[in-house]
């Protein structure tokens, strides 16, 4: 990977970090300001972590997706729902209806990822308008099913939207308690080390999430799997005439893709927050292809991507922590809808190319023809 | 001496694809560590024939036999599996990975589930001293030469262990040498005992490698021949079905003045790399000055700023005195250029209009084919009729797509309408017979004659020696976007171009 790219977005994540930091040091001080950032950071850049990798499986095998937003909308929507269902009508413990609704997500997610695959694979539909009706569909589909079907007047719920089971814990990783002693009896020593343990402490998909980022990079680089999955994105006929399944590798790989972007729809209403609302991935498939195409498809650069839209969403909840204290010369950072642009105008800036150019698969969004 | 062991036989295959009998009974056969020249045109079958014993295809009749037993290819795993490796005529390499990476796809070696880049690396190794095949395991497939891709080709058939191996067009697009060098790889690799395919419409490497030569024609095997039997006219024969004229027929050339002047022409790619280097030349009326090269030396960015598609980054261009650099397609046509392109579908024709229309291309904004704005079909109609006549273009009707013919027509039509226009001062022939059948061949290079013989300067840009030398009057050879060297066409020979296009320095003669 190249140092310029890593550079920029290092430095982009920087500068927020620094804008949040001269804003809020009144208040509390600057390690804990980039900490809590850092954590709101990894955990808010977890759906697009996830969809990036989706995107990168879908496109290393040759299937251009930009269905990623509404196979993760489905999959928020279904994830949710099976957890209640699960709940409220199987009568399961919350904490299995939870985990049971991450797998529904999942699912979800891989069925979707079959109607994409089924069309651009097998029908050769053009991927884009394969893509697109993912999309639309996913919309319809929710905000059908979601006011008419199954909770409208006639189903179980009658009328009313029933309670979550609730939302994944916080796991903890017991670095204060390891690092506490060496601290002794000095109070900022601890204070520091608390701080630096919250970023360690996430929820499961988000660290899960970062745990395939380097597992996805490993498989996709030094494995079999990985070598038949570029080959058929690159060169499928070359793929084909020394025996691998372009047909079967390229399914497998669009599949693969929609279960991480099931898992990235579980982040929304079952790890991030118990509920649903119509719409509620608001653009965030489409942030992830731009990390993805931004990461040159790999999974290590598409993370680095991520993080930095994480970053511009943490400095907007962050400047809302930070509301009252803001100097009168960064006022403007008080409306919301300024700082809210940041992850659109950064995509933007990004997508036009301004650091290098991405190479994509060379038969990425070509049906393989024999 | 006892008849030497046959390793694979076809017998009575027949393959139907839709609207062509690709293979019609055929029957073949290979026998150990001997050379088996297939010989035909384009759309003769021997790539589909091919194609069927390596498993992209399966037969409708007939059986493969492979060291006595019947193949059942479903996929050419089955065909890897029974010791046949195919090198293809568009390599099927991938440019990205490395030659190890691509030598094992497919055939990946790994430990603990992660690739064995080093083991397959001494395989390769090992591979490459036992038959003399020099490459480097590690490096990027992309940048190679062609020559030396072929041979990673070649090492991945034999990294499967390979018993016959199957050459489909190997030496197109190398040079003399490259394809020398090739010839001695296959006559190793047969000393070893391998069993070669050779798949070719090259008379002379037909004659000077194989040890038995099969013709094909429209999907039929004619006949199979030794080579100390036969000889070239003999071979054209039996692949067209009638007496083929070899040579060109020309009388000597009589230069006028100067019409094309190319100076210090400098050009970049779409990479932006400089593809070409301050080229100077001069084409006289009355001459076809050929450049030769092998393919990617600078000749489609040349011929592209020649032609107005691109843009040079410094130099002039004049055509009989107008200085016509960087200026837009439709002027240079209108100054008096007739451009047949390098690739006929993309930049020649509208493959999705009627040959009709193509062949107004140039000129259809003007009378008698435009009036007040407004096209004239009934003008189009009547250049169509004539054209399709005077140039032996065979297509159903004018309303016929261009895309539905074949190539042979195609660049008939394209030869049609950039020669018949009456104000024609040069000629731009890029790659203008490249994939023809040997008829279509033979018609093309008699135009262009004839444009040369009516005063026209021919500026033809060619990668097949042959051509070039057949049919210009001096020869510009051009090595990695430079001119390195301008020869009277009777003065010199292949071996001494082929020198040159591989990058012998020289003095400009």
């Amino acid at each position: 990977m190249d140092w310029k790219r890593f550079g920029f977005i290092a430095l982009i994540i920087i500068v927020l970090f620094s804008v949040v930091v001269m804003v809020g040091q009144a208040k509390q001080p600057p390690l804990l300001i980039v900490t809590s950032m850092l954590a709101t950071t990894i955990a808010v850049a977890t759906p697009l972590t996830l969809g990036a990798l989706s995107g990168v499986f879908c496109e290393r095998s040759g299937v251009v997706n930009i269905g990623i937003e509404g196979m993760m909308l489905t999959s928020a929507f279904f994830g949710w729902l099976g957890a209640i269902y699960m709940f409220h009508i199987f009568k399961l413990p919350p904490s299995v209806s939870i985990v049971l609704g991450v797998v529904f997500a999942i699912l979800t997610g891989a069925l979707m990822s079959l109607l994409h695959a089924a069309l651009s694979i097998t029908f050769k539909v053009d991927q884009i308008i394969g893509g697109t009706v993912i999309n639309i569909l996913a919309v319809g589909l929710t905000g059908f099913l979601n006011r008419q079907l199954f909770f409208g007047a006639t189903s179980v719920f009658k009328g009313s939207v029933p309670s979550s089971p609730g939302v994944l814990p916080t796991i903890h990783i017991p670095i204060t308690e390891l690092f506490a002693s060496a601290c002794g009896t000095s109070a900022t020593c601890l204070q520091n080390v608390q701080a630096i343990n919250r970023v360690f402490d996430q929820k499961p998909i988000a660290m899960g999430a970062v745990l395939l980022v380097f597992f996805s990079h490993y498989i996709l680089f030094n494995t079999r799997w990985g070598l038949r999955t570029r080959a058929v994105g690159e060169h499928p006929k070359a793929a084909d005439t020394v025996g691998i399944n372009v047909v079967f590798m390229r399914y497998a790989n669009v599949l693969i893709g929609g279960m991480f972007a099931g898992l990235a729809g579980a982040y929304f209403t079952i790890e991030s927050v118990p509920s649903f609302e119509p719409l509620l991935t608001n653009g965030r498939g489409f942030i992830s292809l731009a990390a993805m195409i931004f990461g040159n498809w790999t999974p290590i650069g598409a993370w680095a991507a991520s993080l930095v839209f994480g970053a511009s969403q943490a400095l907007l909840i962050n400047m809302q922590i930070f509301r009252d204290v803001i100097p009168p010369q960064w006022s403007f950072l008080q409306e919301s809808y300024i700082v809210g642009l940041t992850p659109y105008i950064l995509t933007m800036f990004i997508l036009t190319g301004i650091i290098g150019k991405t190479t994509s698969p060379a038969a990425d969004g070509v049906p393989y023809e024999k | 001496m006892s008849e030497p062991q046959i390793v694979l036989e076809a017998k009575g295959i027949t393959k139907q694809f839709p609207g062509v009998l690709a293979s019609d009974n055929v029957n073949f056969d290979l026998r150990k560590g001997e050379i088996h020249a297939l010989l035909g045109e384009n759309g003769a079958g021997k790539s589909t024939l091919m194609n069927l014993i390596y498993g992209l295809h399966r037969p409708d009749k007939g059986e493969i036999i492979v060291n006595g037993k019947q193949l059942d290819v479903q996929s050419p795993n089955d065909s890897i599996a029974a010791g046949i490796g195919m090198v293809h005529q568009h390599f099927m390499l991938i440019p990205v990975f490395t030659v190890a990476e691509n030598v094992m796809l497919g055939d990946e070696v790994t430990k603990r589930g992660a690739l064995d880049r080093v083991t397959v690396a001494e395989k390769i190794t090992e591979i490459s001293k036992q038959y003399g095949l020099d490459v480097d395991p590690n490096a990027l497939v992309g940048p190679l030469p062609v020559g030396i891709q072929q041979r990673v080709e070649i090492v991945k058939t034999l990294y499967r262990n390979a018993e016959i191996v199957i050459l489909d067009e190997p030496t197109a697009v190398l040079t003399p040498q490259e394809a020398e060098d090739l010839f001695r790889i296959m006559r190793d690799l047969t000393a070893r005992g391998v069993s070669i395919i050779f798949i070719t419409h090259k008379l002379k490497e037909v004659l000077a490698v194989a040890d038995r030569i099969t013709v094909m024609r429209a999907g039929r095997v004619i006949n199979t021949v030794k080579p100390s039997e036969t000889d070239s006219a003999q071979l054209a024969n039996m692949m067209v079905g009638r007496q083929v004229i070899l040579t060109v027929d020309k009388k000597d050339h009589e230069a006028h003045e100067d019409i094309l002047k190319v100076e210090g022409l400098s050009v970049r790619d779409q990479r932006n790399l400089e593809t070409v280097h301050n080229v100077s030349f001069t084409v006289r009326g009355g001459e076809v000055l050929g450049i030769a090269g092998v393919q990617g030396n600078g000749q489609t960015e040349l011929s592209e700023a020649l032609t107005g598609l691109r843009h040079p980054t410094s130099g002039k261009v004049t055509i009989d005195g107008n200085d016509l650099t960087g200026k837009s397609p439709r002027v240079i046509t209108e100054a008096g250029l007739a451009h047949i392109p390098e690739d006929r579908q993309r930049h020649g024709l509208v493959l999705s209009y009627s040959v009709a229309d193509n062949m107004v291309l140039c000129d259809y904004y003007h009378a008698p084919f435009s009036s007040r704005g407004v096209i004239q079909p009934k003008a189009l109609d009547e250049n169509s009729r004539k054209l399709i006549n005077a140039f032996d273009v065979r297509t159903p009707s004018p309303f016929v797509n261009a895309g539905k013919l074949s190539g042979g027509n195609q660049q008939k039509v394209i030869v049609a309408r950039e020669l018949s226009r009456s104000n024609v001062k040069l000629v731009v022939a890029n790659q203008p017979t490249r994939g023809l059948d040997v008829g279509s061949i033979e018609y093309i290079h008699s135009e262009i004659i004839k444009m040369r013989d009516r005063g026209v300067a021919v500026l033809l840009i060619s990668a097949e020696l042959d051509e070039i030398m057949a049919l210009s009057d001096r020869i510009a050879v051009m090595y990695r976007g430079q001119i390195v060297a301008v020869v009277d066409a009777k003065k010199t020979t292949r071996e001494q171009l082929g020198l040159w296009m591989a990058g012998a320095h020289v003095e400009t003669v």
